[in-house]
């Protein structure tokens, strides 16, 4: 059942429930942090409203900076502007920042602890028809292995554009990941919101059979496969990940030691993401067995967002798929 | 303009700086000579004369901002910031020691009055670039804060430096300076075998910065090149600055095998030994 605590969206298993890209939220979260804090400033390379920061740039063009087409001058022209007293962000594709110009990230941001913003869309196999070039799957783990990089991946748009403000007063080196493709809304206004804090989005009535961790858009598949299964009797408690550095651990291993069972979702890489940051944190701690939901070290290709989904195995079917296979190693 | 005896106080203090850099790359046992040799009259004239900064107050907000792009030629703007008062010069001798604060390029947050880590090469004018946008952001025409990016020639090949050389064109950045140490030496060979940059004031220009050449071990030159770019306000400036990589260490000079290297002991003594007598030269000619 849905956590009525965090006062969820209550369609959610609705077919006609409220969708909208997860960037929209970054758009208007960054505009309502610029009109409040006005050292932000807006840097973008060639790509300001697919990336949805035009309603930022649109508001406020002193505070608006073009680079063009140059990933690299992207992030360190934002390195320079911090060290001014600047709270930059930066947008592009995933799969050109952080993709291109890691080094840059890491020397001049990161190991510099310059309080820049990257903010990577359209992140994930959902990218669709324009083919493995752009779908990047593997920058939760280029980010994640950064000391002190904070990294996000909201769930929603509603929870996008909290994760930007949130962003905005915390001034530290960080990676926002989001999606391109419309996707369904689970979080509302009233549902809080804290960076480094995980949440259970689907409760059981008693002790939980299996863990589900998940971040992005696919929480939601991961929701509907413990609501499916929950009519099976199988009680699944699903954990919205939004911060995947710095880890919420003491949630993960209270789940863990809940549920002896955890599986995780993920539309990236099954190496070095949310998988591999929730694997390290369980052999440390507590072993458990781990089923993990995501791309298995292969590029993606062209079509349509949910075919690629199921094509690549992150559907409801294979989330239900995969908390079965661990209930049984679970024994 | 600068005296004459201002010059000649310059020059003294080059030749110590000098002679700190070998002192700091002997014990070191790895570093990089020739750079910073070459470039001990540049960083003398900025950290002794054109720069607007307090050694004793480094993060004092009005400061000019100093960007060492291509950061392995720290060696001497270590040495500049010792003798300008930003730490013992004694401290010069624990460079590349476990612990140090003078660390094998430098670390901003280790550091005070180091503006920016850098190692990896080609992102400096972007950087410099960066700050300079936000300080016109705040000022515009009147902004009066200096940024000075120091860059190598052989970073020239990153294609970053030109994404942020193109940049500072678009904003019309005058209050970036950027100073190319044209030695002609990477650590493979002469920068015009390994990938020739000519005609690299032509390039510059093309990138809508104002371009000036000079000898980058006059003084005299290097003084009316910079005050001459802050009188230009439509564009950012470049001041291509020939060098001699290894100047004043006979043996070092011009000669790439140092671009990487630290003296041995013998060849550290021999290079004391020459600089101590260019110092007598110096003294005498006051």
């Amino acid at each position: 059942m849905i956590n009525p605590k965090l006062k969820l969206n209550p369609k959610i298993w609705n077919d006609d429930v409220e969708q909208a890209p997860i960037r929209k939220g970054f758009g208007t979260g960054l505009l309502a942090a610029g009109e409040a804090d006005k050292s932000i400033v807006g840097i973008c390379a060639d790509l300001t409203e697919s990336t949805q920061m035009h309603l930022f740039a649109e508001k406020f063009p002193e505070r608006f900076v073009q680079v063009g087409v140059a990933e690299q001058d992207l992030v360190t022209v934002a390195s320079g502007m911090a060290a001014m007293g600047k709270m930059p962000f930066t947008s592009s594709y995933a799969m050109f920042s952080p993709g291109r110009n890691w080094e840059q990230i890491r020397t001049t941001i990161a190991y510099n602890d310059q309080p820049v913003v990257i903010v990577g869309s359209h992140a994930g196999i959902s990218v669709g028809p324009d083919g493995g070039t752009h779908q990047a799957l593997e920058d939760i783990a280029l980010m994640r292995v950064l000391p002190r990089m904070i990294v996000l991946a909201p769930c929603d748009s509603v929870e996008a554009k909290k994760a930007t403000m949130a962003l905005a007063k915390l001034k530290k080196p960080a990676y926002l990941r989001l999606a391109r493709e419309k996707s369904p809304i689970i979080t509302t206004e009233e549902t809080p919101f804290e960076i480094g804090k995980a949440q259970i989005f689907h409760e059981t009535d008693g002790i939980a059979h299996v863990g589900v961790i998940a971040c992005g858009a696919l929480v939601h598949n991961a929701m509907k496969a413990a609501h499916k299964l929950e009519k099976e009797g199988v009680r699944v408690k699903v954990m919205n990940m939004a911060t995947i550095k710095p880890l919420d651990t003491a949630a993960v291993i209270a789940l863990a030691k809940e549920c002896g069972a955890i599986v995780t979702v993920e539309e990236h890489q099954i190496a070095g993401g949310l998988g591999g940051a929730i694997a390290e944190c369980l052999a440390g701690s507590i072993p458990t067995p781990i089923e993990f939901v995501g791309v298995h070290d292969e590029y993606g290709q062209s079509g349509a967002p949910l075919e690629l989904i199921e094509h690549y195995h992150m559907g409801v079917s294979h989330i239900t798929d995969a908390i079965k296979k661990v209930l049984d190693r679970k024994g | 303009m600068l005296t004459e005896k201002k010059i000649k106080e310059l020059e003294l203090k080059a030749n110590h700086i000098r002679q700190s850099i070998i002192e700091a790359l002997l014990p070191a046992k790895s570093g990089h000579s020739a750079g910073p040799l070459g470039m001990a009259d540049i960083f003398t004239y900025f950290y002794f004369h054109a720069l607007k900064h307090d050694p004793k107050n480094p993060d004092w907000a009005d400061r000019d901002r100093v960007v060492l792009s291509n950061g392995h030629i720290c060696p001497v703007l270590y040495a500049s910031m010792a003798h300008a008062g930003y730490f013992p010069v004694e401290e010069l001798k624990t460079l590349r020691k476990l612990g140090s604060r003078l660390q094998g390029h430098p670390h901003r947050e280790w550091l005070p009055g180091i503006e920016t880590s850098s190692g990896p090469l080609g992102s400096g004018v972007s950087q410099a670039a960066g700050m300079a946008l936000a300080d016109k952001m705040d000022h515009g025409q009147t902004a009066t804060r200096r940024i000075y990016a120091f860059l190598s020639d052989g970073e020239l090949q990153e294609g970053n430096s030109w994404e942020g050389i193109m940049f500072a064109g678009k904003y019309k950045l005058h209050n970036l300076l950027a100073i190319v140490d044209y030695n002609n030496i990477q650590i493979e060979g002469y920068v015009d075998d390994v990938m020739p940059l000519e005609p690299l004031a032509d390039k510059w220009r093309s990138f809508n910065w104002h371009v000036l050449e000079v000898d980058g071990h006059d003084l005299r030159a290097i003084d009316e090149a910079v005050e001459h770019a802050h009188t230009i306000f439509e564009k950012p400036t470049v001041i291509l600055a020939h060098t001699i990589p290894g100047k004043g260490v006979s043996f070092m000079e011009r000669n790439y095998k140092w671009h990487g290297m630290p003296p041995n002991a013998e060849q550290a003594a021999q290079a004391l030994d020459e600089l101590k007598k260019a110092e007598e030269l110096i003294k005498s000619a006051q």
